[in-house]
């Protein structure tokens, strides 16, 4: 017979740990099973030089601002595992256990994990939205690979030049440190979201914050599913990183990886097209918070530099390069839901954190219920929102209340 | 924006990938030609038939093609060269991409020009190894008269090519197979 409990929440980062938040403000019985440690992915799927993105002023959990000495800064990953770490005094977590599967019972769940059985009545599932690192399958290539889960530090790589594949956050950032190793840096670029790291004066995600931008809700969001799919922008917690900071550093651009063919990498020739998308996005969203802030005269970003002939072709057999960063995306582990609640192509189904399957919640997962929802600031509202939602469902009077919760 | 008139049924296409979401197999479509040699480097190709919506299509009439090459070839001009058919296909296809998107964002066009210049070395067709046989290069220009701004008006051209079957055919590689039946 499983041991019981009234709720399982899965994976103790700041969402888990935010759920268990106001669990426990509303007494509601509940464990964190936690594969690793508190702050797991932080600790051991982060490279050396990462810092938040968010500034510190900004990084606030349920019931905990940041307190300390540099307001404007950015955490290291030694900070935001600290930070996450002290948010989860009190959380009754446990560590070291494997979730391996959760299929629906007649009362609710049952939870089997490396521990043992569990039954309960609701499952918050908040193991992340970045499991596994996307990476294409072009077959042997016959030089060395790592995704960002591997990558720690430029020492680490074999001597010799890199292609990056990618250019969100991760590509951007991984390509401006290898080029400042003093390797030779290809940087394969699609669509990108562009991003300024300031603008008039003050941290974009203060713009981003304070117009309301980030907390518009995921039901008012003109195309949803585009914006759960966008890619991070290119940010760093820092120093400023761009396309154009990047050519200027000596990095060399080049279009989409399109196809591997006789040992050859072909980029796609569309490269000028992405990044006139993404000037164009990027001055959009500028114009958009200075009317916001009732200013009339605009702000242009410099239009990115696109190489006169960007390279079509890199031999990969030649020597030019001796790795391949894939900077290709991540997306979530489910393979030990044993739940119906996937789409075709595996992605999670819910409305606002709330599944199809009653019982079952999910939470960090990109506009889960605002834009900002993967940000540690985030969590909050989300988390409040699927446990109300939660403990409706819990108290019996669910049907009546579902629709004054919304 | 009701008052928007550019002859695109855009409900209609947002009606089909809606349907399209849950019927993959029935967005499958195989286009069809067939190109029948003439004489000399003269052939002429016709298109009637295509595949899709899980049955065969038919347009309303057959189209005939001649492509030929110009008297500077030593050819008979009998119709144009086949790599300026693929600037007919890119053309159109963009142009058609203005028109759906300006419809869509309710932009109101009132004539759109389009000039395609494709770069091509004829040295790589005439055998030399270090020469592409392709373009090296083409270059496609807007004169776009529309109720719009200008940064719209970019906006329009750049999610035209976003969505365009002929900018990513030409842009990616195709795996291309030829055989003898």
């Amino acid at each position: 017979m499983a041991d019981r409990v009234t709720t399982v929440v899965v994976g103790a980062g700041h969402a888990g740990l935010a759920a268990s938040h106001f669990l426990r403000s509303r007494a509601i019985d509940h464990v964190v099973l936690e594969r690793g440690e508190v702050a797991n992915s932080w600790r051991t799927e982060r490279w050396d030089s990462l810092r938040l993105l968010t500034p510190n002023w900004l990084s606030r959990l349920p019931g905990q601002d940041y307190d300390g000495p540099d307001p404007d800064g950015y955490m290291t990953m030694t900070e935001v595992i600290g930070f996450i770490e002290r948010f989860s005094t009190g959380a009754p977590v446990r560590t070291g256990v494997n979730v391996e599967r959760v299929e629906r019972t007649e009362e609710g769940f049952e939870v089997s994990s490396s521990a043992g059985d569990l039954a309960c009545r609701s499952v918050i599932i908040a193991s992340g939205a970045c499991n596994v690192p996307i990476v294409p399958d072009f077959g042997e290539l016959g030089v060395h690979q790592v995704t960002p889960f591997d990558y720690r530090h430029p020492d680490k790589l074999p001597d010799g030049g890199v292609l990056v594949v990618g250019a969100s956050a991760t590509g951007v950032q991984l390509a401006a440190e290898l080029r400042a190793s003093g390797r030779h840096v290809v940087l394969s670029v699609g669509e990108h979201t562009r991003m300024p790291r300031r603008h008039r004066g003050r941290d974009v995600l203060w713009w981003m914050h304070e117009s309301g931008v980030w907390a518009q809700r995921y039901d008012e969001v003109e195309d949803l599913e585009r914006a759960r799919r966008l890619p991070s922008p290119q940010l760093a917690g820092g120093a400023d990183v761009d396309l154009n900071t990047l050519t200027a550093a000596g990095v060399e651009l080049v279009g989409r990886l399109a196809a591997v063919r006789d040992g050859s990498a072909l980029f796609s020739g569309g490269l000028r097209n992405v990044c006139s998308l993404a000037d164009l996005k990027a001055n959009r969203m500028l114009a958009g918070f200075d009317e916001w802030a009732g200013i009339s005269d605009r702000v242009v970003l410099e239009p990115t530099r696109v190489p006169g002939k960007p390279r079509l072709r890199l031999d990969l057999r030649s020597g030019e390069i001796s790795t391949i960063v894939w900077a290709t995306g991540f997306r979530p582990d489910y393979s030990w839901l044993d739940v119906p609640v996937l789409d075709d192509r595996g992605r999670l189904r819910h409305d606002g954190g709330v599944t199809g399957v009653p019982g079952l919640y999910a939470l960090g997962l990109p506009v889960l219920r605002r834009r900002r929802s993967t940000f540690l600031h985030g969590i909050e509202d989300d988390a409040r929102h699927v446990v109300d939602h939660l403990a409706l469902r819990l108290s019996g009077t669910f049907d009546q209340s579902v629709s004054e919760a919304r | 924006m009701t008052t928007t008139d550019n002859g695109v049924n855009v409900q209609a296409l947002l009606d089909a990938r809606e349907a399209l979401k849950g019927a993959p197999e029935a967005a499958q479509f195989t286009w069809r030609a067939t190109s029948k040699w003439d004489k000399g480097v003269h052939s002429t190709t016709t298109i009637k038939n295509f595949y899709g919506l899980g049955a065969e299509q038919s347009h309303k009439s057959e189209t005939v093609f001649a492509a030929d090459h110009p008297e500077v070839f030593a050819a008979e001009d009998n119709g144009i060269t086949p790599i300026e058919y693929l600037l007919v296909g890119l053309a159109s296809c963009l142009t058609a991409g203005v028109a759906s998107v300006a419809q869509n964002r309710g932009i109101q066009l009132n004539s759109v020009t389009a000039t395609v210049e494709g770069n091509h070395d004829i040295r790589g067709i005439l055998g030399d190894a270090d020469v592409r046989n392709g373009y090296n290069d083409i270059k496609v220009t807007f004169n776009i008269d529309a109720d719009a701004s200008p940064e719209d008006i970019e906006a329009l051209v750049a999610q035209s090519q976003k969505r365009s079957a002929v900018f990513d055919a030409l842009t990616n590689p195709t795996d291309v197979t030829v055989e003898v039946a």
